[in-house]
């Protein structure tokens, strides 16, 4: 695995024009993905997740704007790129997996066709190669391949997914974004879907970004992992020190709230109030009306980085060890 | 038609009883078509739930738990089997097939909560209207004495001030907001059995807690009896007492919740535990050893439903009828030739 | 609060709070339908012809000496030839029979109104009950009501009405009750039973099934009040084509009304004037147009309203 990146997103910020004022969705963030490397988004709905996912696809709707920020993918900023020339990058080097599958495919056409079209509109290979082609990706994710010449209606939920993934990885993209990808799913094929992405990964030393709200998922799929609060990244880094030693006390307390069939039966703790209105964020820290550990600073002042290595937050109170006054 | 079985009460100390519950569903076969398939939705399902109790109903999408608590509810009519409910004087009384105005008097002690807070309250209806709406149709107390009560409910989940509520409209609250709201409409009868369906699964983690805490705590206040439907073993491990594994409309597994996910005596609730993910980057599981995905059980043949995918399974099962639940000792019950 | 005070205090505050919503929704639904534009036009239209409308019976009793102006009975004695062409006195001219146009066509504006919106009435109500009745009991009283709908479907409603006007003398009140039995026991019926289909399969309509609601209760108070949008919608387009078939029934002269435009352009016809239009202008545009114009108009308004009610037919 090399280290170089193949994704740096540099202070991205997008939002969203609507006629009750502007909603920060994604609001000022910075990650980057290295090639082989998986990173994890997770947090609540409406806190920026899927926007992230959208706008670095540049799949955006009329009233979004593109408000700052670089999206460098293997040096290229998709930011700049006009419609066509990221039309040319999607499926080709950056490519997605949504959360319904069912609208993802055209009821219409057979899966295969869906595939070959695609890869036929990226010249990756024609005719007989292209159905060579379809050939291995269901092998791939593990299809039947007499599915090849069925209609989306006759897969089940499961299958359609993987059908899905098949047409993600078609051309051989550098980097695949996975929003909610088992969220519809039963847990049995989730768990068969998900240990398949991952050893597919693997194999091929992609990158991936998973967006999901389950904490699980995240912690089985996930090298780093990104934790969001109302547009922001407020904590960011490898899997394991997050979940061992969150920083930030909203990582902390969606840790403790998540119910877990193993181990020891914690209590679960509930935290107080509702998501912020993106419409009308709190001042300073946007966590602060329901953190415990909230101070005066945090009601007024936007909170600075606290760095632990290659591990980060953006709080006032660390609610890690080192933290402690 | 009465149905009403007046069992004494001293014969069961059970607030509800499912005796070989079934809904079978017609596949249209087309109109000419005599020997028409069906759908077994739900197939031959026994359980007591004990006043008070939390009974958890788990199994992935399709395997009749959802039936299984519209029937407890009376929302969908069993095509086979009894549901004997206590009533007010202690005797079980069956209402598998209840119509006019018992069925109505038995509406009164048995709710239900939906899965999703957007969709399960009308869009055009006032909160208050809303939660009063038990008490409107049953033709309880007169407007002031309705205020009241839904005032007092509204507090009871968490809706507080309760005025600053009661005008206002579904699109108005937040998710969690309205879920208790839902909670509320299903307690304002105060009824002695409430089948929750998945009413935290369209929530957020940190909402979700609130809510879980909430239905536990009116469970303990209270005395209500929940069957708590859900697919995710982790709330049913935090919800309930005992848990009910099912699989295409069959209960597989039955006994305590916390003896049952740590030692699963059926291959299915096994792959089932196993492939739930752990927030915890360091666990590792096993690789599941099931294949395949649930099939709809359009008449299925006489042997153990999870044959297809089982992997334990021989020729004994192969040609042997589906197994009996039973006790499999410490009073687990589990339907598996094998276990 | 007091127990005596809850009792008074309790519906007020419920009113103002339905009363709120209702104003609200209205305020947006507003905002939509002037941005689709084409409403706004449709809707200037029908102000414009019911200005007319109002406007006759005050000019029939001041301005206009009924002798000469009424729209029936009148004749242009102050014109030595009629048909008589545009004058001051006369501004769209008169009629072969010696009838101010204007006057007849402002007549004519109220009864097409009146029409329409019987029509419109009847329509709706009816195709809500058969689209609310159909879609919560299913079964043989679905199947009865659908197949009855495809009868009137496939009954041809002019020649329907042509039949009946030779048996009974039709009128406008029993034009208006045809085409509203017409309209809502086939299409509106079976658009409304379509969308009455997406609300009964909500959970709130199950909660209210639990709490012990009776069937009259279910469909009166959760699933009429969410079909409404689209019944005023529909009322639009049964406008247009109540308007649409008085027209050409009033033109074959199958209808026992006094007046109408249809009447104007039958009177027209029977006077052998049909055919020169460059020449009589006036004897055929103003009511040919006014036709044209209400009936666009009902339909522009129908089709804004189109957009409010289905979001997804909302243009970005």
């Amino acid at each position: 695995m090399t280290t170089d990146p193949v994704l740096v997103v540099e202070d991205l910020k997008m939002h969203y024009v609507t006629r009750a004022g502007t909603v920060r969705a994604v609001d000022g963030v910075s990650f980057a993905v290295a090639r082989g490397q998986s990173l994890g988004l997770v947090g609540e709905s409406g806190c920026g997740k899927s926007s992230i996912a959208m706008t670095l696809l540049k799949l955006l709707p009329d009233n979004a704007r593109l408000v700052s920020g670089s999206i460098i993918l293997n040096g290229v900023d998709l930011t700049t790129l006009s419609e066509d020339q990221m039309r040319a990058h999607r499926w080709d080097r950056i490519s997605m997996v949504f959360q319904a599958a069912m609208n993802s495919l055209d009821p219409v056409y057979r899966v295969g066709d869906q595939i070959i079209e695609a890869l036929e509109a990226h010249s990756a290979s024609a005719g007989r190669d292209a159905m060579e082609r379809v050939r291995e990706l269901f092998d791939l994710v593990s299809l039947d391949p007499t599915y090849i010449r069925r209609y989306p209606h006759e897969y089940s939920g499961g299958m359609r997914q993987r059908a899905i993934i098949a047409m993600a990885l078609a051309c051989e993209p550098d980097i695949i974004i996975a929003d909610e990808p088992t969220t519809a799913l039963d847990v049995i094929v989730q768990d068969h879907i998900l240990r398949e992405m991952q050893a597919i990964q693997r194999s091929l030393n992609m990158s991936m970004i998973y967006i999901s709200h389950d904490m699980a998922v995240i912690a089985e799929v996930c090298d780093v992992v990104g934790v969001m609060y109302a547009g922001k990244l407020v904590e960011f880094g490898p899997t394991t020190e997050v979940y061992a030693r969150p920083i930030h006390p909203y990582t902390k307390a969606l840790m403790s709230a998540f119910p877990s069939v193993r181990g020891e039966k914690h209590d679960l703790t509930t935290l107080p109030g509702e998501p912020p209105d993106l419409l009308d964020l709190p001042a300073g820290c946007a966590f602060h009306p329901r953190c415990a550990y909230a101070t005066d600073e945090c009601r007024t002042s936007i909170p600075p980085t606290v760095q632990r290595g290659d591990h980060w937050a953006t709080c006032w109170n660390p609610v890690d060890d080192l933290g402690g006054e | 038609m009465n149905v009403s079985v007046g069992i004494p009460a001293s014969a069961s100390l059970a607030l509800v009883s499912a005796v070989n519950l079934a809904k079978r569903y017609p596949v249209s076969a087309g109109w000419f078509r005599r020997d028409r398939s069906f759908i077994h939705a739900v197939d031959g399902v026994s359980f007591d739930l004990m006043p008070g109790e939390t009974l958890g109903l788990v199994g992935e999408s399709g395997c009749g738990k959802t039936t299984t608590g519209r029937m407890l509810v009376r929302l969908t009519e069993p095509t086979d089997g009894q549901v004997l409910f206590k009533n007010q004087s202690g005797d079980l009384e069956d209402i598998a097939h209840l119509k006019g105005a018992p069925l109505k008097d038995f509406r009164r002690r048995a709710q239900m909560v939906f899965q999703d807070p957007y969709e399960s309250m009308n869009p055009r209806r006032t909160i208050f209207d809303t939660v009063a709406e038990p008490l409107h149709v049953q033709k309880i107390g007169d407007h002031s004495e309705r205020f009241e009560r839904v005032s007092e409910t509204l507090s009871m989940v968490g809706l507080t001030p309760p005025a600053s509520f009661l005008f206002r409209f579904p699109h108005e609250l937040s998710g969690g907001q309205r879920q208790r709201v839902a909670i509320a409409r299903a307690l304002v009868m105060e009824p002695s059995f409430v089948v929750a369906d998945e009413p935290t699964s369209m929530l957020d983690i940190s909402i979700r807690t609130g809510i879980m805490q909430l239905m536990n705590e009116l469970a303990d206040r209270l005395g209500i009896g929940y069957l708590y439907i859900t697919h995710d073993l982790a709330v049913a491990r935090y919800m309930c007492s005992r848990i009910a594994v099912m699989y295409l409309g069959k209960i597989v597994e039955m006994g305590d919740t916390e003896d049952v996910l740590q030692y699963p005596v059926h291959p299915y609730t096994k792959a089932l535990l196993s492939a739930v993910p752990v927030p915890d980057p360091e666990a590792t599981r096993d690789a599941l050893s099931i294949k395949g995905s649930v099939s709809a059980p359009v008449d299925p043949l006489p042997r153990c439903r999870f044959y297809d995918r089982c992997p334990i399974a021989d020729d004994y099962c192969r040609d042997n009828d589906h197994p009996p639940l039973e006790d499999k000792g410490a009073g687990r019950l589990a339907a598996c030739h094998k276990a | 609060m007091s127990a005596v005070n809850a009792q008074h205090a309790v519906p007020t505050a419920l009113w103002r709070a339905r009363l709120r919503l209702a104003l609200q929704s209205l305020r947006e639904n507003w905002q939509l339908f002037v941005r689709t534009r084409i409403g706004i036009i449709g809707l200037a239209i029908i102000g414009l012809y019911a200005l007319l409308a109002l406007a006759h019976p005050i000019l029939m009793n001041t301005v206009w000496e009924p002798r000469t102006y009424d729209p029936v009975v009148g004749y242009a004695f102050d014109e030595t030839q009629q048909p008589a062409p545009p004058s001051l006195k006369h501004l769209l001219g008169t009629d072969p029979l010696g009838r101010d146009i204007l006057s007849q066509l402002m007549f004519s504006a109220r009864s097409e109104f009146l029409l329409g919106l019987l029509a419109a009435t009847v329509t709706v109500v009816i195709g809500t009950a058969v689209g609310a009745i159909a879609a919560y009991f299913g079964g043989w009283v679905d199947t009865l009501l659908m197949r009855l709908a495809d009868i009137m479907i496939m009954m041809p409603a002019i020649s329907v009405l042509i039949v009946l006007s030779a048996l009974i003398g039709v009128e406008h009140f029993e034009l208006a009750l045809i085409i509203g039995i017409l309209s809502g026991f086939g299409a509106t019926g079976v658009v409304l039973k379509s969308q009455a289909l997406s609300v009964v399969v909500k959970p709130y309509i199950d909660a209210a099934r639990s709490a012990g609601g009776g069937h009259f209760h279910i469909i009166l108070v959760h699933i009429v009040p969410n079909l409404l949008p689209l019944s005023f919608l529909y009322m639009m387009f049964t406008v247009t084509s109540a308007i649409f078939s008085e027209a050409v029934l009033s033109f074959l002269g199958l209808l026992d009304v006094r007046m109408s435009w249809g009447l104007m352009i039958h009177t027209t016809e029977s006077a052998g004037y049909l055919l020169q239009v460059t020449e009589f202008w006036w004897l055929i545009f103003p009511a040919s147009l006014s036709i044209t114009l209400l009936c666009s108009a009902f339909y522009l308004v129908g089709r804004s309203l189109d957009e409010v009610v289905n979001p997804r037919l909302r243009s970005r």
